[in-house]
């Protein structure tokens, strides 16, 4: 039995389409979605979102953060944006590590809620530099 | 009586002024459309991030360490208004109006005591609040000669309220902007953003009926310290959408009426002329009559 997978952006809907199995890059480790899993809700990392097919990747993309909300029949994640992975480069992975890190550099470090802000920016910029060079 | 040629001149003047505004209509008709659009690709989103709002605010909101978005610094001292306007005039009452309701508040509330500061989005309403409560206007954003507002948008604003909330500038934020019900019809309404209110939907239910409960990772404080910023700025981007939706619908009818009052002062003008126009040839008439009459 295929699990519902939505992707969200504030802008639109991204993505909404059975799959298998997704793989998402949640907070606390990458995790695997099949159907009727436990409901949870997760907070998102920056990093590549596999959508299975059987045991081959049909889809990868990559989101900079977000929610994901998992139900026994359906995985609807909220993301900022999500691009596929094909269309990542290096380059704009770099620019914005380096504009996470003068933003970081330049930051209050007494304020814990910003510097959080800002090395999830940071995480999401490697992140994103990773999955361009893999 | 003014003389035919500048009859005549009017009659132009009103012809070229009916053009630009049906024009002006027709051009607010499709960006109406595209905003629109805009406003309904937008739903999903807030749709889910309210449904996880409600599930999670629920179960946050009575302990003591909640976040200050949430339940706001505790005091409702300071008050910070932010209007939302367009940048751009000739929509009617649009502007006007939430200025006028931006007025309003801040007086009621500082009959009340209350301290009142304004952050003003759009040009048309920072220009008003200008003229009439400069004191109170702490800082203006504006998207003039911007083609579409997106969501990094509402960020900005979410961003520099949240700054502000931290810096303990205010206690209370409210937003107000122009809710898009019709075409010929934009309600000025007032959102409170800060303390959040808890959307109250019923917690999300599959087909079954039976509620859900849900796990959290990580713990649903951390995961309300991130929900809740963001869904201030879908809040904000909701608003700004309305508004922009708002604006083009109101300059519609605007132009509506001015071109079917262009119309109308044509009539009336050409009435005029033709009537101007006889005038002169009876007159002329009776002088080469009586001119005839007197050999």
């Amino acid at each position: 039995m295929p699990v519902d997978l939505e992707i969200v952006s504030p802008e639109k809907l991204l993505l909404s389409r059975p799959v298998d199995m997704v793989v998402i890059p949640a907070a606390e480790g990458e995790m695997g979605v099949l159907v009727n899993h436990s409901p949870m809700i997760v907070l998102l990392r920056g990093g590549t979102i596999r959508l299975y097919e059987g045991n081959t990747i049909v889809d990868q993309l990559f989101v900079t953060g977000g929610f994901a909300e998992v139900t026994q029949a359906r995985v609807t994640v909220l993301a900022n944006e999500a691009t596929p992975v094909r269309e990542l480069t290096k380059a704009e992975g770099q620019s914005r590590l380096a504009a996470a890190d003068a933003a970081y550099a330049a930051a209050d470090k007494n304020d814990i809620v910003v510097l959080d802000l800002l090395m999830d920016r940071q995480q999401s910029a490697r992140a994103m530099i990773e999955a361009a060079a893999a | 009586m003014p003389s035919l040629k500048t009859l005549r001149n009017r009659i132009a003047s009103v012809k070229s002024t009916q053009k630009i505004t049906s024009a002006m209509k027709m051009v607010a008709a499709s960006k109406l459309r595209r905003a629109q659009s805009q406003a309904e690709a937008a739903r999903p989103y807030a749709e889910r991030m309210e449904r996880m709002m409600a599930s999670l605010g629920a179960s946050v909101a009575g302990s003591p360490t909640a976040p200050k978005l949430l339940v706001g610094t505790g005091a409702d001292k300071v008050h910070l208004l932010i209007p939302v306007t367009a940048d751009r005039g000739l929509a009617g009452a649009f502007n006007s109006n939430i200025g006028r309701l931006t007025r309003n508040i801040a007086q009621r509330l500082e009959a009340e005591g209350r301290t009142v500061k304004i952050l003003a989005v759009g040009r048309k309403g920072r220009d008003y609040l200008k003229r009439e409560m400069a004191s109170r206007l702490v800082g203006d954003i504006s998207y003039a000669g911007r083609k579409s507002i997106g969501f990094a948008d509402a960020e900005d604003i979410a961003l520099r309220a949240t700054a502000m909330l931290h810096a303990g500038e205010f206690d209370v934020c409210t937003v107000i902007y122009n809710k898009y019900v019709s075409v010929i019809a934009q309600i000025p309404t007032e959102m409170r953003l800060i303390p959040a209110p808890v959307p109250d939907v019923a917690p999300a239910t599959e087909a079954s009926g039976a509620q859900i409960l849900y796990e959290y990772e990580p713990d649903e404080e951390t995961m309300l310290a991130r929900l809740l910023p963001q869904n201030m700025a879908i809040q904000i981007y909701r608003a700004l959408l309305e508004s922009a939706a708002g604006e083009h619908g109101a300059r519609m009818s605007a132009m509506d009426n001015a071109t079917r009052n262009a119309g109308d002062m044509i009539k009336r003008l050409s009435q005029t002329y033709n009537r101007a126009r006889q005038a002169n040839i009876t007159r002329e008439l009776i002088e080469i009559i009586s001119g005839a009459e007197a050999l």
